[in-house]
């Protein structure tokens, strides 16, 4: 059980410690509440070892995990591949390159189901019943598919010029849907209001401490994964700037239990150039974070202005020695199409951003080529099919003939079968 | 000029309780200081060093003051501030 292993929930800027509730900020200065864990009791109990014994899904790191008892909601998310991307690599230039693949999470294709198990876990242990979120689509369509699966009531609220496919793959789970004249941040806000009033359980706002302890199992996995060691390098894509944190959280974590040896990796973080407050303040040497008003970018999924995790993901960055970078919708565009060719991964808008950032990094001299990196890749190309399109051929027709067939072969531009 | 602020739930207790709060002011730095005259507990939580705090946001008719001229945006008769915390999201 790890409830054992809890103290609390505790500040990040002074310190001040809470019982655990559903609550996500301090309330002496509205700082953000996080876990409090006994590292020293975790050590005594948690080994490599009994971590290969359980099931590869996030749970198998349960004891880092903040619930009382037994996971409840998605027991089987997580334990995504982690795949050696050679030929990537050589498009890229580099040696060692690996993605961790997302965007073959169960059961929605994200790595929002990790946050979200955790998050709906949580809620049903405090005793909620109805849940929702403000979402740019995946953790809409991830809150709804795990809800739904747990018997409990959603509420889910997008930004109304969200991608359509995002919407029917929400709605599909009986979610209702609330689609809001404004962006991220008008819903965001909205929602922060609906929780106070209503008492209940946004993942992403009151049960924000509990839902962003699940990213930390990207990490568990990609340092068990390359054999109980951390890379040299970590690119990752930024909208809330969350999981750049909880990843090298998850190593540090990792090192004070004493599963591996004291991490040493640069965190690079990956921003559209139509929304890149972080990769801004990080850039320009910024101490806070400019928020963008009117985010304008393909990669919807990151189009968060006014990151609530900005400060800490450009201090991770900072503190760590790595970089931040933005890109185009044409860059993005061409990144996904890369992926694709080159891995057969095909990743969302976000995947095609740090796809793009990690070329770029590379051409600037800030990753070294012979350096070992991962890729974070955190959603499905399916969701967002449009936002390729214009990068890719046509399909060529023809008529059900041989000859047709063969004519097309001897045509030695043809762009479908060089 | 009667200006509202909207304080939320974890503020209530320094505010007597009370959900909105009227104030006078001529813009979002003097109505907030108006705030803090009636609760000054309220104001060692909204500011640091005179700063609106980092995980502080303030809205003046639904619009977040960084978008306007933070706390220099002019206020008039009827309008309304909210205080919201910022740590949401993502």
């Amino acid at each position: 059980m790890s409830s054992t292993f809890v103290r609390g929930l505790k500040c990040r800027l002074c310190g001040q410690t809470y019982p655990i509730s559903a609550t996500n900020f301090c309330t002496e200065d509205f700082g953000p509440l996080e876990v409090d864990y006994d590292y020293e009791a975790i050590a005594d109990s948690l080994d490599r070892s009994k971590i290969e014994l359980r099931p590869f899904n996030m749970w198998r790191y349960q004891e880092l995990l903040p619930l009382d008892g037994e996971p409840t909601v998605g027991r089987q998310v997580g334990g995504t591949p982690l795949v050696r991307a050679d030929r990537l690599a050589r498009e890229l230039g580099v040696d060692t390159l690996w993605i961790k693949n997302d965007a073959v999470n169960f059961p929605t294709l994200s790595f929002k189901d990790r946050v979200v198990a955790v998050a709906l876990s949580k809620a049903r242990e405090l005793g909620l019943t109805i849940v929702g979120c403000a979402s740019t689509g995946n953790l809409a369509n991830s809150v709804a598919a795990n809800a739904a699966a747990a018997g409990l009531e959603s509420y889910i609220l997008v930004p109304s010029d969200l991608e359509r496919s995002k919407i029917l793959g929400t709605s599909v789970y009986g979610a209702k849907v609330i689609g809001i004249r404004g962006t991220y941040d008008e819903v965001n806000r909205l929602c922060t209001q609906i929780a106070f009033k209503y008492g209940w359980g946004f993942v992403n706002i009151n049960l924000r401490p509990f839902y962003a302890e699940g990213s930390k199992t990207f990490g568990f996995e990609i340092a068990e994964q390359l054999g109980w060691r951390t890379p040299r390098h970590v690119v990752c894509p930024m909208a809330g700037g969350s999981l750049i944190g909880k990843i090298q959280k998850a190593f540090n974590e990792l090192y004070c239990i004493g599963s591996i040896e004291k991490p040493e990796c640069k965190f690079y973080g990956a921003q559209p150039a139509g929304c890149n407050p972080i990769s801004a303040m990080v850039k320009n040497g910024w101490d806070s974070h400019r928020p963008v008003r009117k985010p304008n970018t393909i990669a919807k999924s990151l189009a968060i202005g006014d990151p609530a995790d900005g400060y800490f993901a450009a201090k991770v960055i900072r503190d760590s020695g790595g970089w931040a970078e933005d890109v185009t919708d044409r860059e993005i565009s061409e990144a996904m199409a890369l992926l694709g060719r080159t891995e057969g991964i095909f990743a969302e808008t976000a995947g095609g951003v740090t796809i793009a950032v990690t070329q770029k990094l590379i051409e600037q001299g800030r990753i070294p080529r012979d350096e070992e990196i991962v890729l974070c890749i955190t959603g499905n190309g399916l969701k967002t099919q449009d936002a390729v399109a214009d990068c890719l051929e046509e399909p060529t027709v023809i008529a059900p003939s041989l000859e047709e067939f063969s004519g097309l072969l001897t045509e030695a531009a043809s762009p479908v079968l060089v | 000029m009667s200006i509202t602020i909207h304080i939320p739930t974890p503020m209530r207790q320094h505010a007597d309780g009370q959900a909105s709060v009227q104030v006078v002011g001529t813009n979002v730095q003097t109505a907030l200081a108006s705030l803090g005259e009636k609760y000054p507990a309220l104001t060692a939580r909204i500011f640091e060093n005179g700063q609106v705090r980092r995980f502080v946001n303030i809205y003046l008719n639904n619009e977040d003051i960084r978008y306007l001229d933070s706390l220099a945006s002019a206020v008039k008769d009827g309008d309304e501030l909210a205080i919201i915390p910022a740590v949401a999201g993502g």
